[in-house]
């Protein structure tokens, strides 16, 4: 069974051939090549297919060698061991049956190539198929494998393969979040998980110290978005679903041990933050860390570093980073000084204009919720948010008006605040600093909420009615903040908007004349109708 | 038991016998109720009772319903008597007898012989009037007669005298039967004979009446065909019938018609409902409309289709054709000029009172509904629609035509009556095609409710503004809602209708303003009949953009601003709905959009500075008679100024969103030239600048910054003075304040920007700083409770204490419902006893009854048993 050298395949006929003949034509020499090593040259049919140039002749021929490769290393008709070169095989003693494997395993190598190499195929549909062809080889080499188990310590696993996989999936040119939402199916499987956030670690570990800590943003979106699909299982019983099964002390492989897992997990995540990160990446960590990476860390204080340096920053990121702190300090005993101080340095006008409000007026309703705080410190939130309650929108007033209600509660000695019958009854001025930094030298305590007495002027009714309570002794029970935090401006005009039961509407009794004329005039003085 | 009973209806009898006044006077009947004190004054109706009487009236009662009720139960069958008065107890039974007869003669009494006196009653034998006996009779037997004349058969006589029952006897019964048939059917043909005859003489009269009717019209047509030939001569069968007809008239009569008419006091014209001014409003304008057409068509059309209008309408054939028809030729015969005139100065007049309608429905819309309120649409629906439609070429080419053939007449005219042949004539020709012009370009009188948006935009389509406003008053009149019942819907969706035209009007470009301005009063005016579907329309175009600019938001992070028909929007909501009220479904609403734009929208452009100026003058507009606080309107003013800035490093105020510090756009309104102020002089900004600004060169640029500038200043200073009394002013103003004085100096703006600069700072310096302290509201301490009894004086002993007037019905229906409740409870208790006394009657009748027979039984066994025992006795012996 001389394997006969490579043969002159006419590619033009290939080539002429439409997709569906292609593709019965592939099969056919699949099954031919499978049924007897006389065809086994029909292989380079197969793999010069595969790297046509019509997208899908390459996917058809992705299935075919799939099919064709999978069934060798079933059949253990691949060679295993270390492959000697091509022409050494050719030269060396070997049998004919060792050459056919030595034949087939070189065909199977160059397959893996041209495969990996679609990985960057500018085409979805390529890339999905090459990549579910490489998984398919992995599992098939995971099951039987290509190297010679000698030594029984070692467990048969396609690193080489998955770690060659990854660096394709992370490209730095090219955004791959599709394929990497499909490749997440693969990381059900508890060994493949494993496996590659090691080699995501080794990757990320390789790239960035060769562009020396400098920002490349669509590497690191890949990157992240690979890492923020993985999520660890909370048991180890948990633990199932493996790609290849060992049969040998399965157990004490590392791919089955959930503390294995966690720490592959948490110095994956570390080695990736260890970077600098563009702004909106932080934004995105940051939102996603409180509740899918800090629980999966083997010691989530790790992360200390991260978050401490991120509320640093200041703006929305420290508004985000609150989430993770406060995890760390209620969960895991972080002492965090000045914690307070930062956070009522954080309250600024745009705190009411972000798009994480809602969750920073959680947590800081979570942090200010202690009955142990000093009253100066809570007097002094209190004012600030009355302060910049002056140039908040109305959705940002029904929040922190029960906010500062609340506080007002929660401490009984804030009530100067809104009610102070003082023995000389002269009129001041307004002695809290607002420009001062530390809450307990901006006399906050000295002062009134005058603001919210400016509120009850303000032209939304809701508003004004909830500025309006400190005008009598609050009632005792705190107000539900939740309720509030999402409302939008839109649910706000539904409420009047809504009210069907409206018996008569009143309308303007001056007589519109003109588009401009009416209500004070203002339009009329500045605009003109052309 | 039983005989208690017994022995009372015995009493009850012999009471029946007697009078009232032989029972009240019985010592026996009667019981005196004892009363504890004799009252003075006060009239009792019960110190005597008669419990006999009472008693037997009750069970008499009882026998009549309870009885009979208990009777009927478990019987599904029931006879009802429904003769007259059979169950009238009250009535003699003479009294019932003549009643029915007189009833049963009223029933045979038809209608149509009331007045036939003679009429007797119909005499009948066997059952069989004798009358139609004697017809029948004749009618069989008058052929019979002249066959067998003289013969005395037996069936003759019988029918004839009847009497023979023997003669009766004797036929046999088959024939009897035949004959009974026979008669019957042929009563039965009688009346159908006499129908089909009745049905015969109608539809010869209708016959008759067509044929009339076809002479008629023919003779018109014919008339029609030579009238053209008789025009010169009419004129003068007319003159001369004139004079003829004139002298008829004599003075006498004419006296006594004065007379006649004269004295009577003739009642005034009632008060005119709505409905009636408004049907008169539309009628009105119908003729209007009416006139206008006739007008365009050329006078002879509009004769015609008057013609056909009168044949259509339901006159009477009397003078009054014809005399309209003499008028007709008579104005032929004169000649155009003076209907001409005539319709001209109507049309003048018409123009006049439209326009005259008009202002007094701005002054005053309610007198507007009530005077020319509306009209339904209805009748001449279809004239207006051929007419909007296919106004330009048809009638055009009906115009053309009609002026020729009138030419001709001209011309023909102008051959007979030479003399008459002047200058004016030709005048008058041309004076008809200019009255046709202006009758085209006249705008319909009537309009239909248009169904669809795009019904209205075709409607209004191609109108000068003015003409667009009066089409939209037209139909509103068109359609008031209290010509028909589904005009008020109509009108409720036109204003949805006219508000999306308004916003489609806003988004054009360039955008038709002045058309929106010109409708404004009739968007008011409509707002004011519905305001519900006002609020709706208004509610849904706020819904939907605050929705829009919501969803936006979420998917982008920021939003452009409002286009320019929402800026419209906006402001016809400040026109039509107040904006002071606290709470209102329209204007709170809109007043949240707006603020929600100014704080959301990010400024990118000197058009986006221009729309959130507009925004920011709607909302001052909208708080200037409340006052409330707007903080978006001042973040958003202090943002406008900042964006002047030259200098943007060390603020000494913090910028809110959607403004930046620093950035690519916050260099909007820098002056690219500080001499550019000079040329500056103060105009209106256009309301289209929102959308685009075409600004060629840096000096127009700076001209609109400069503009926009001062249109921000003065808001400011409006807000300042809006918010003088707010607790809190010096810190809503502080960043503006420190803007103004530090950053943006007064220095390099023209002159009345520097005012304003100044009179900013000044006022805003001149408002206290130093506020008391916040104390809650005191209130009313609860006061402790107290523990001694609470003393009640009764003052007015006797009366039922203390109780309101609520208290006492209360109490008198109570006592009202127990004593109801006893008796309730006391009759069915006598009605339950009545019944068991009944049912042992029974009881016991039949156990007598049984006894009865047994005892009978008995005896007759006896008498057997003794006769039998006596046979046997004797066979013994």
């Amino acid at each position: 069974m001389a394997p006969a050298k490579k043969r002159n395949v006419s590619s033009a006929k290939t080539s002429q051939q439409s997709v569906k003949t292609a593709k019965i034509d592939l099969n056919s020499k699949v099954e031919r090549i499978l049924e007897s090593r006389k065809h086994a040259n029909d292989v380079f049919d197969i793999l010069e297919v595969l790297q046509s140039e019509k997208d899908k002749d390459v996917i058809s021929a992705a299935d075919a060698c799939g099919k064709l490769f999978c069934t060798l290393l079933e059949r253990k008709e691949l060679f295993i061991g270390k492959l000697p070169g091509e022409e050494e095989a050719l030269g060396g003693g070997y049998s004919a049956e060792e050459k056919y494997r030595m034949f087939m395993r070189h065909r199977y190598n160059s397959c893996v190539e041209m495969l990996l190499e679609h990985l960057t195929h500018e085409l979805h549909g390529v890339k999905e198929s090459a990549l579910c062809c490489l998984m398919k080889f992995a599992a098939g080499e995971g099951q039987h494998p290509l190297e010679d188990l000698d030594w029984s310590e070692h467990y048969s696993f396609p690193r080489e393969l998955i770690l060659a996989v990854v660096e394709r999936l992370l490209s730095k040119t090219t955004d791959n979040s599709l394929l990497i939402s499909r490749f997440q199916e693969f990381l059900e499987m508890e060994d493949v998980r494993y496996y590659v956030m090691s080699s995501v670690r080794e990757n990320v570990g390789k790239v960035m110290d060769k562009s020396k800590g400098a920002v490349m943003p669509v590497y690191q979106t890949n990157v992240f978005t690979l890492m923020s699909n993985i999520s660890v299982p909370s048991q180890e019983s948990e633990l199932t679903n493996f790609m290849v099964k060992q049969e040998a002390k399965h157990e004490d492989w590392k791919a089955a041990k959930l503390n294995e897992h966690k720490r592959v997990f948490e110095r994956m995540w570390l080695g990736f933050l260890k970077y600098k990160l563009p702004s909106n990446m932080y934004k995105k960590v940051l939102v996603i860390l409180h509740d899918s990476i800090l629980p999966h860390m083997s010691k989530p204080t790790l992360m200390i570093d991260f978050l401490t340096a991120a509320y640093e920053v200041g703006g929305a990121i420290s508004l985000l980073a609150l989430n993770g702190l406060f995890v760390l300090i209620h969960q895991h005993n972080l002492d965090y000084p000045d914690f307070y101080k930062k956070l009522y340095n954080l309250l600024e006008p745009s705190i009411f204009h972000v798009k994480y409000r809602a969750r920073f007026f959680h947590l800081a309703n979570l942090f200010l919720s202690s009955s142990h705080l000093p009253v100066y410190l809570v007097a002094a939130f209190a004012k600030r948010l009355a302060r910049l309650a002056l140039t908040a929108p109305s959705t940002g007033l029904l929040i922190v008006l029960p906010f500062i209600y609340n506080l007002i509660r929660r401490h009984p000695s804030c009530r100067v605040l809104v009610h102070k019958p003082s023995t000389e009854d002269e009129p001041l001025e307004d002695p809290y600093l607002m420009d001062e930094e530390d809450p307990a030298q901006c006399r906050a305590l000295e002062s009134s909420l005058w603001e919210i007495k400016t509120l009850q002027k303000h032209h939304h009714p809701d508003v004004a009615k909830a500025a309006m309570l400190i005008n009598t002794p609050l009632p005792e029970k705190e107000d539900d903040i939740s309720e509030v935090l999402e409302i939008t401006t839109y649910e706000l005009m539904e409420r009047d908007l809504k009210q069907s039961q409206i018996k008569n509407i009143p309308l303007e009794f001056e007589t519109a004349t003109q588009l401009l004329k009416g209500v004070g005039d203002v339009l009329g003085q500045h605009f003109c109708l052309d | 038991m039983g005989k208690v009973p017994k022995k009372r209806n015995l009493a009850d009898k012999v009471r029946k016998t007697k009078t009232s006044t032989e029972i009240k006077n019985n010592p026996f009947e009667v019981k005196i109720n004892r009363k504890k004190f004799d009252v003075l004054g006060r009239k009792t109706k019960h110190d005597v009772g008669l419990p006999g009487v009472s008693r037997s009236k009750a069970i008499n009662k009882r026998k009549e319903t309870l009885l009979k009720e208990y009777k009927q139960k478990n019987k599904s069958n029931k006879l009802i008597d429904k003769r007259f008065g059979e169950y009238d107890t009250k009535m003699a039974p003479e009294d019932k007898i003549l009643q029915r007869f007189a009833m049963e003669r009223q029933r045979v009494h038809d209608k149509k012989d009331v007045y036939n006196l003679n009429e007797e009653e119909e005499l009948t034998h066997y059952g069989q009037s004798l009358a139609e006996m004697e017809k029948f009779n004749d009618i069989v037997n008058s052929d019979d007669e002249s066959e067998e004349k003289g013969l005395l058969s037996a069936e003759l006589t019988a029918s004839h005298f009847g009497g023979g029952g023997l003669l009766k006897k004797r036929t046999s019964g088959d024939q009897q039967e035949e004959e009974g048939s026979q008669r019957a059917k042929s009563r039965q043909e009688l009346i159908e004979e006499l129908i089909q005859k009745s049905k015969q003489e109608k539809r010869e009269r209708q016959v008759q009446k067509e044929e009339a009717q076809e002479l008629t019209e023919k003779l018109d047509q014919e008339w029609k065909s030579i009238q053209s030939l008789m025009v010169k001569k009419t004129p003068k069968a007319e003159c001369d019938d004139k004079p003829e007809e004139k002298p008829k008239l004599e003075e006498y009569d004419m006296m006594v018609r004065e007379l006649v008419f004269e004295m009577k006091a003739q009642p005034s014209e009632k008060m005119k409902t709505p409905e009636e001014l408004a049907r008169e409003a539309r009628e009105k304008l119908q003729k209007l409309e009416a006139d206008r057409l006739r007008r365009m068509m050329g006078e002879e059309v509009g004769d015609t289709a008057q013609s056909l209008v009168h044949m259509s309408a339901d006159d009477l054939n009397d003078g009054f054709v014809l005399d309209k028809e003499d008028q007709k030729t008579l104005a032929y015969q004169d000649g155009k000029w003076n209907i001409g005139e005539k319709s001209e100065d109507e049309d003048e007049d018409e123009e006049e009172g439209e326009s005259g309608g008009e202002e007094e429905e701005e002054e005053e819309e309610s007198e507007a509904e009530e005077g020319d309120g509306g009209e339904e649409e209805e009748d001449d629906d279809d004239e207006e629609d051929e007419e909007q439609e296919g106004s330009s070429d048809e009638e055009d080419g009906h115009s053309d035509l009609e002026s020729e053939q009138e030419s001709e007449d001209e011309e023909r005219k102008q051959e007979a009556e030479e003399a008459s042949a002047e200058p004016k004539k030709i005048l008058s020709k041309e004076e008809l095609k200019a009255q046709q012009e202006a009758a085209k370009a006249e705008l319909p009188y009537t309009f239909t409710a248009p169904e669809s948006y795009s019904d209205l935009k075709d409607l209004l389509h191609g109108h000068t503004p003015d003409n667009q406003r009066l089409i939209v008053a037209r139909t509103q009149k068109c359609n008031h809602p209290s010509l028909a019942v589904g005009n008020k819907l109509k009108l409720q969706k036109l204003f949805g209708f006219l508000l999306e035209y308004i916003g489609e009007l806003a988004t054009r470009s360039p955008p038709e303003l002045t058309t929106i301005d010109k409708l404004i009063p009739e968007l008011y005016s409509m707002c004011q009949i519905y305001p519900e579907a006002a609020c709706k329309a208004m509610q849904g175009i706020l819904g939907d953009a605050g929705h829009s600019m919501e969803e936006e938001l979420e998917v982008k992070g920021h939003v452009a601003f409002p286009t320019l028909d929402m800026l419209i929007y906006l402001k016809v909501t400040a026109l039509l709905f107040p904006t002071s009220d606290f709470r209102h479904p329209v204007t709170t609403p809109a007043l949240l959009y707006i603020s929600q734009a100014l704080s959301q929208c990010p400024v990118k452009s000197l058009q986006d500075v221009t729309s959130g100026l507009v925004l920011c003058c709607l909302a001052v507009e909208y708080v200037s008679f409340s006052k409330r606080f707007l903080p978006e309107l001042i973040n958003f003013l202090a943002g406008t100024l900042h964006l002047a800035v030259q200098d943007k490093t060390s603020l000494g105020y913090a910028v809110v969103p959607p403004f930046r510090p620093s950035g690519k756009c916050s260099d909007l309104l820098v002056l690219s030239d500080s001499e550019s102020c000079k040329s500056w002089s103060k105009k209106s900004l256009p309301l289209s600048a929102t959308q685009h600004l075409d600004l060629k060169n840096d000096l127009d640029r700076d001209h609109h910054r400069l503009m926009c500038l001062f249109t921000c200043l003065d808001l400011v200073k409006r807000c300042s003075l809006l918010y003088k009394d707010l607790m809190s002013f010096t810190f809503i103003f502080q960043p503006i304040r420190t803007l103004l004085s530090k950053h943006l100096s007064a220095q390099a703006l023209p002159e009345l920007l520097q005012e304003l600069h100044r009179e900013i700072l000044e006022t805003i310096s001149s408002v206290p700083v130093s506020h008391s302290r916040l104390v809650l509201e005191k209130k009313k301490p609860i006061p402790l409770k107290l523990l001694t009894p609470k003393i009640v004086e009764v003052l007015d002993y006797g009366k039922k204490r203390g109780s309101t007037r609520e208290e006492r019905e209360k109490e008198r229906l109570k006592h009202k419902y127990k004593k109801e409740f006893k008796g309730a409870l006391r009759e069915i208790r006598k009605d339950s006893r009545f019944l068991a006394r009944e049912k042992l009657n029974e009881v016991m009748n039949r156990d007598a009854e049984r006894k009865r027979k047994v005892r009978e039984l008995f005896g007759s066994l006896a008498t057997q048993e003794g006769e039998w025992k006596a046979l046997k006795r004797r066979k013994r012996k």
